[in-house]
């Protein structure tokens, strides 16, 4: 029962993703145009080859609808060059935002994953606690360069949130009534809430979990698990209006009661994968002994499970909008649709499909390279998906998965496999003070 | 004079010592011809050697019935017999109006599934209404488990194994 020993191949893959990554990002936020005749150039250069380039300048926004009819009026040329030099001006910042925060959330899942584990005091889960308390290690670091970006947006430097931009609030009814909750110091200040409270519960959980390996009784442990508990209470609460927050405000004319169920489902199915994904490779390098078929086997049932479970939520918001067809709402599939045809279906491929088709027998579940498999799809699939929950209000029409986009995933995948194997290698590899860890090394099914 | 080949029951009060006599018995390679229990006792199945249960493979293909039955159903009676405008949205193609049929969809393939699953499973267990209980004593729907094992050459050496398994009683 060694401890992990943080490699140097692992060490070294990490820092040539982030390498890589940040010369990618670089290069993306260069290429970006800084004023009106350079995006034009760059549009008028793609439409030679695309052969419809007054389509797509005068196309505008299908997201803010609402917001462009009101504006087209009085709007003329020079409105709509603008409007197309931001959204070339976004993609970098929307790339790098995408991948910050596609990362964050699945040290976050992972959280709430530990956490259920912790309040339910399940028996079967002991020995991954400290795989999962390496990913959520991830937790601070990756909230504080999310909240670096949106502290970045609330200065102007990038127009991801349109509603900070005091013109656009100008002429827009909409977005006016809601500045009560949505205006920069309150988004800023409460982005600072869930980000203490989350990570205060992460620290301290850890660390009575470390206290529990040494000490006699389970004081450490009930402590824990009251600590969950009220996590689970204050998760729940902050993640939906994270998601509003920082995802659906991206496009605030459009609203989901749903939405923070929908992102949770995401992150949490994303937190799972990953846990099996390291545990897995954990194993496959001599660790984790106890492990056995059974937990991975639950594992697999969890990814399986939530992956539909995501199906439904993302099923049901987007039936009621497109039964209702009522304009405001609409056109926030309409975008996705026109605009996102592939990446829009093949995310319901990847999410729902595949991970149904291959883990729905018992006995997959229990092969490691099923797992395997099925887990890369599903990164891939939740990473288009908040891709889709971001760009279409972002960029628009101008999206592509390029060199931005690639680089900011290796950046954020780097940095995230860096902080968690070096905490995994901090401290034993199961919490041998845990009272359930009898319980979980027998575990079997 | 030992009767060959006759049926011993031994009877446990507790699912660990029994899951511990099972594999013991079948290291001896005595053959177990059922065990009785008042609740599903995990590893059993494996501990007994039973095959793998194919009611899965069944409830899969009902599954793909009943998905196939809304499929035809909800294009019969919204698309093909009396086509309707809801909401807008005029029914005459399938696809279009697809993402309204996905609760029927769901709901059809689940009940395929379970109901038939459940029907298989009776007729596989043989069960239907008013059939006599197999179980040899009535307790093993309340707090006892029951092993049959079939004594093969000798009922007496089995019975010695047994009283080192710890049962209850045995007869």
């Amino acid at each position: 029962m060694a401890n992990y020993k943080f490699s140097n191949r692992v060490r070294n893959f990490a820092g040539i993703l982030m390498i890589l990554g940040i010369i990618g990002l670089a290069y993306g936020f260069l290429s970006a145009p800084s004023n009106l005749e350079e995006a034009q150039a760059m549009v008028s250069d793609s439409h030679h080859e695309e052969g419809h380039s007054e389509k797509v300048l005068n196309q505008g926004d299908n997201s803010s609808a609402v917001y462009h009819d009101e504006k087209e009026s009085s709007s003329d040329h020079n409105d709509h060059s603008e409007h197309l030099l931001h959204k070339l001006q976004n993609k970098p910042w929307a790339a790098l935002y995408v991948a910050a925060l596609f990362f964050m959330m699945i040290s976050l899942g992972t959280l709430a994953f530990y956490a259920i584990q912790r309040a339910s005091q399940a028996g079967w889960s002991p020995v991954l606690y400290r795989v999962m308390e390496g990913i959520t290690a991830y937790l601070l670091p990756g909230c504080l360069i999310v909240f670096l970006i949106l502290v970045l947006s609330g200065l102007h430097m990038n127009h991801l949130f349109i509603w900070m931009d005091s013109k656009v609030v100008a002429h827009d009814e909409i977005i006016k009534a809601k500045i009560g909750y949505l205006n920069t110091p309150f988004f800023l200040l409460r982005a600072g809430f869930y980000i203490l409270g989350w990570c205060a519960y992460r620290y301290f959980s850890r660390k009575f979990s470390l206290a529990q390996d040494k000490a006699k009784d389970i004081s450490y442990h009930k402590k824990n698990f009251r600590i969950s508990a009220a996590f689970l209470v204050f998760f729940i609460v902050t993640e939906s209006m994270m998601s509003w927050d920082w995802i659906m405000s991206i496009d605030p004319h459009w609203f989901s009661t749903l939405f923070g169920w929908y992102v949770f489902a995401s992150m949490f199915v994303s937190g799972i994968t990953v846990i099996a994904l390291t545990a897995i490779y954990l194993k496959s390098k001599g660790y984790l002994e106890l492990v056995n078929d059974s937990h991975i086997h639950d594992l697999g049932k969890f990814m399986f499970g939530i992956s539909i479970f995501w199906t439904y939520l993302w099923f049901s918001q987007f039936m009621l909008i497109w039964y209702a067809n009522i304009p405001e709402e609409v056109t926030y599939f309409m975008t996705r649709i026109e605009d996102y045809n592939l990446p829009f279906f093949s995310m319901l491929a990847l999410n729902f499909i595949l991970p149904l088709l291959v883990l729905m027998n018992s006995d997959y579940k229990r092969v490691n390279y099923f797992i395997v498999i099925t887990g890369i799809i599903i990164i891939i699939g939740h990473y288009i998906d908040v891709f889709n929950m971001i760009m279409p209000s972002a960029v628009g029409d101008k999206w592509f998965i390029g060199i931005s986009e690639i680089s900011a995933f290796m950046f954020f995948a780097g940095l995230f496999i860096y902080i968690v194997f070096r905490e995994i290698s901090k401290a034993p590899l199961y919490p041998v003070g845990d009272p359930f860890i009898e319980e979980s090394k027998r575990y079997h099914y | 004079m030992e009767n060959k080949n006759k049926i011993v029951h031994a009877i446990y009060d507790d699912d660990d010592v029994l899951l511990k006599a099972v594999k013991e018995l079948r290291s001896k390679k005595y053959v177990i011809e059922e065990v009785f229990t008042p609740f599903p006792v995990h590893g059993l199945d494996k501990a007994m050697g039973l095959s793998g249960t194919r009611i899965a493979i069944t409830s899969f293909i009902y599954g793909c019935i009943g998905l196939g039955v809304s499929i035809l159903m909800m294009d019969y009676m919204m698309i093909q017999d009396w086509p309707q405008n809801i909401g807008g949205k005029p029914s005459f193609s399938y696809v279009e109006n697809m993402p309204a049929f996905v609760p029927i969809m769901f709901e059809l393939t689940v009940y395929f599934a379970a109901h038939l699953m459940v029907i298989t499973f009776y007729l596989r267990s043989r069960l239907w209404p008013f059939k006599k209980a197999e179980n040899p004593i009535p307790s093993t729907t309340d707090d006892k488990f029951l092993v049959q094992i079939d004594s093969y050459k000798s009922e007496s050496e089995l019975k010695k194994v047994l009283k080192k398994l710890e049962p209850l009683k045995l007869f």
